[in-house]
């Protein structure tokens, strides 16, 4: 039996190698839940089309991440696995049936005709908002904290639903909307994009309000937070956080007026990573806030370094042929049913 | 009254059947991903025109059924942490990796070259989508290898230790990844995972002959599919057989049940049929054949077995339910050997794609494959309890501390959700079918595309039709 256990911090490795995954997930399948949100409020069925186009290639892909995040949790942190899931149950499932309803819809659309294609199209978008949301509902959840006893998750069935949770469950959808646009932006021309470019210009300004809420309510509600953030020289370090966030939205605001298409996809990117980087720091060092730490919830140091070997071999590969599939369907969307 | 359900027994429910909806998907995409790598490859290899247009029909289905085969994968993921997180946390270091790899290896694999295979055509050359075909196809069978890996474990585990803390630690993970069932059940599934698409293409293959439809198309999916049911069935067996010798080793109480074995005795009978009655410990009405349960398990007339008695009531799986699907999986792939030896009298009397009852017949078993795959499951997964990990924890105690009227809704959720979804994706599949392959080439096709051999039988076709 082979253990780096006396050589690295696996736990410390693995605490950071699922918020990777977690964060990669957010980004790729933000876009193309985005883009699901988005979906009703295209001008034409023929926007419809090239969005759903721009997307079809990826989004499998994409969503394999949330598998990696949820797999990745259970191997490396099997009790915060075992927690988080009876405490995030219902959520967790509405999040679930959201994605088989938007998942279907890019086969079924393409199959069906006349009207049985509306049925899903709204799909596509319902799946798709719902759960956008409940990942919001979620991560609202998660920072306030689960209650634990023992081994076990130790409270009810919507310990999980409060204004709070609520309130970031639309953050989440606002996100995902404006990665969803700058996508359409990069991804189609004409019509599409300038509508695109109209919707993210709109939802920018939601998307700074939230981030303001939820970083003076975080403090607010933990004295934990609280003094991690406020105190020196803390502040300091962390200060950039925010200014950063600041700087990116206001460049993507006038990207947008400018008419660059590539720039304000990415930079939404940064934003997303200013917001997750604040709040995977004001989780530190649990991984079932505010009861268990990521070196409580860690497997077997031989677990931990079985499936290190196997990432540190196959992310860069699979980072390297995911790059390939975007590689080969770059340019912009068509309308045409591609296969 | 929600209060009072059975959280055990609804979080069981939900879970054998979201993973039974979820497995007739990967039963499918397995051996089609596999078929489609063998008919691009013909047709880079011949320029038949014949098995593009096949290859463009069949990866249609291909991906409607895989979307439906991600999307209920998806659910699993996370349904080992929201309904049996007491055995998630105590098997998680085992297990875990095994999972972990799977999405490593696997389902980026598939996930990412799925694009390319179905949206590539013109965006890359024809030897680059043959290699995402085969990488798709590779993918399915590495993510079966891991999934079944982890599986088996749970029937035969070994390679670990259990802690102070009482979870279980890994010892060895060759020990734990190759695990004593690993192999049979491995073997026993991808066999099953092919013949479950031949049976599937054999029947839609036959449905076009029986109405003179693409008629050229028709051979391709029926002829290929005939090689598979007269070769690979047979095989079956034999791996079913292995497979079973090695569950009697590991897991007697199984096998006991699967026979309807009460006594153990010398000379056990084969119990044809009956009904195997728990509270009265017999079978009923059995109609049995003496001393065949030991000569097939044991090799010998005399050869002892043990029954359902050998153990405490309750240590003993649910005997009726096993008892009758795996007589269910056993007729199916008895029927799918039977359906191979009449391919080759046929095909020796030159009749094979002309004969009208072989037709209906054919058809008659296009879900033959998904009933035996679920059945066989049906029979391990059940055949285990009260066992969640054979011999170390038990299912009652492996659940989430999770309300039973949670998992009541939700169930009710799942069921209504994926009899919509499902039920639109088989419908969109039948019309697929209906419509069949799109002929890229007029009639005959001389498109400078050399004419395959198998057209030449077509022009005496017409006049067997009521044959």
């Amino acid at each position: 039996m082979f253990s780096f256990g006396s050589y690295v911090d696996l736990p410390l490795i693995w605490y950071g190698l699922i918020f990777t995954a977690i964060f990669l997930y957010v980004l790729l399948d933000g876009f193309d839940l985005g883009v699901g949100v988005l979906f009703p409020f295209a001008p034409s069925d023929q926007c419809r089309d090239r969005m759903m186009n721009s997307i079809a290639p990826f989004w499998d892909g994409n969503e394999t991440w949330l598998v990696l995040g949820g797999g990745g949790l259970f191997a490396a942190f099997p009790l915060a696995y075992a927690v988080l899931m009876p405490a995030l149950y219902i959520p967790v499932i509405i999040m679930l049936l959201g994605l088989i309803f938007r998942g279907v819809a890019f086969e079924f659309r393409f199959k069906a005709t006349g009207k049985s294609r509306s049925i899903w199209d709204v799909s596509f978008h319902f799946g798709s908002l719902v759960a956008a949301f409940m990942q919001g509902v979620i991560i609202g959840a998660v920072v306030q904290g689960i209650k634990v006893d023992g081994r076990s998750y130790a409270g009810g069935a919507f310990d999980w639903l409060d204004v709070y949770s609520v309130m970031t469950g639309v953050a989440v959808v606002f996100g995902y909307a404006l990665l969803g646009a700058t996508w359409l932006v990069m991804k189609t021309e004409n019509q599409t994009q300038a509508w695109a470019r109209k919707c993210a210009s709109y939802v920018i300004g939601y998307v700074a309000l939230f981030l303001a809420i939820v970083s003076i309510s975080m403090p607010i509600m933990s004295t934990q937070i609280r003094t991690l953030w406020f105190s020196l020289p803390n502040f300091f370090f962390l200060l950039p956080l925010p200014v950063a966030s600041l700087v990116l939205l206001i460049t993507i605001w006038r990207d947008l007026q400018t008419g660059r298409e590539y720039r304000p996809f990415f930079l939404s990117f940064g934003v997303f990573l200013t917001g997750y980087l604040g709040i995977a720091i004001s989780m530190w060092p649990y991984i079932v806030p505010f009861q268990i730490t990521f070196r409580q919830a860690a497997a077997a140091p031989e677990s931990q370094s079985l499936l290190l070997v196997g990432t540190v071999i196959m992310l860069p590969v699979v980072l390297l042929y995911t790059g390939y599939c975007y590689y080969i369907f770059r340019g912009k969307a068509s309308h045409e049913s591609a296969y | 009254m929600l209060e009072n359900l059975d959280s055990t027994l609804l979080a069981r429910i939900q879970f054998a059947f979201t993973i039974s909806f979820h497995i007739v998907f990967p039963a499918f995409t397995i051996g089609l991903a596999s078929w489609l790598a063998v008919l691009e490859w013909r047709w880079l290899k011949t320029g038949n025109q014949v098995y593009a247009d096949v290859y463009r029909m069949w990866v249609k289905i291909f991906a409607v059924t895989f979307g439906m085969g991600v999307v209920s994968g998806v659910v699993m993921s996370f349904q080992f942490g929201t309904n049996w997180s007491r055995f998630s946390d105590a098997g998680g270091s085992v297990l875990g990796p095994l999972l972990g790899y799977e999405v490593l290896t696997a389902f980026f694999l598939e996930a990412s070259f799925l694009g390319v295979m179905l949206f590539g055509w013109n965006r890359v050359s024809p030897k680059m989508h043959f290699a995402a075909t085969v990488i798709v196809a590779a993918g399915t069978l590495i993510s079966a290898f891991w999934i079944l890996s982890a599986n088996s474990w749970m029937q035969t585990p070994q390679g670990f230790r259990v802690g102070q803390d009482g979870l279980l630690y890994p010892t060895s993970w060759l020990q734990v990844i190759f695990n004593p069932s690993f192999p049979y059940r491995f073997v026993h599934m991808i066999t099953a995972a092919y013949l479950t698409t031949a049976f599937t293409v054999a029947g839609i293959g036959a449905f076009y002959l029986w109405r003179q439809r693409h008629v050229r198309h028709a051979r391709v999916m029926f002829g290929m599919a005939m090689i598979m049911a007269i070769f690979v069935a047979p095989m079956q067996l034999v791996f079913g057989d292995l497979h079973g010798l090695n569950t009697l080793k590991h897991q007697p109480a199984k096998v006991a049940a699967m026979e309807g074995l009460w006594e153990t005795e010398r000379g056990a009978p084969l119990v044809l049929f009956g009904w195997p009655d728990q509270e009265e410990e017999t079978t009923k009405y059995a109609v049995q054949i003496p001393k065949v349960s030991s000569l097939i398990l044991t090799h010998d007339l005399d050869g002892e077995v043990r029954g359902l008695k050998a153990w405490p009531g309750d240590e003993r799986p649910p005997v009726a339910l096993v008892f009758w699907t795996f007589r269910i999986m056993v007729g199916i792939g008895m029927l799918m050997i039977a359906t191979g030896v009449m391919a080759i009298v046929l095909f020796l009397k030159k009749r094979l794609f002309h004969t009208r009852w072989f037709q209906y017949w054919c058809m008659a078993l296009t879900p033959a494959g998904f009933i035996a795959v679920l059945a066989g499951w049906f029979v391990t997964e059940v055949g285990r309890q009260p066992w969640i990990v054979q011999g170390l924890l038990r299912t009652q105690d492996a659940t989430s501390p999770v309300m039973g009227s949670s998992i009541a809704i939700s169930l009710i959720a799942f069921v209504v959700v994926y009899v919509f979804v499902f039920g639109a994706g088989s419908y969109y599949i039948l019309r697929l079918i209906g419509k069949g392959p799109e002929d890229a080439e007029p009639a005959y096709g001389d498109h400078g595309v050399h004419k395959p051999p198998i057209v030449t039988g077509l022009a005496g076709e017409k006049g067997d039709r009521h044959v």
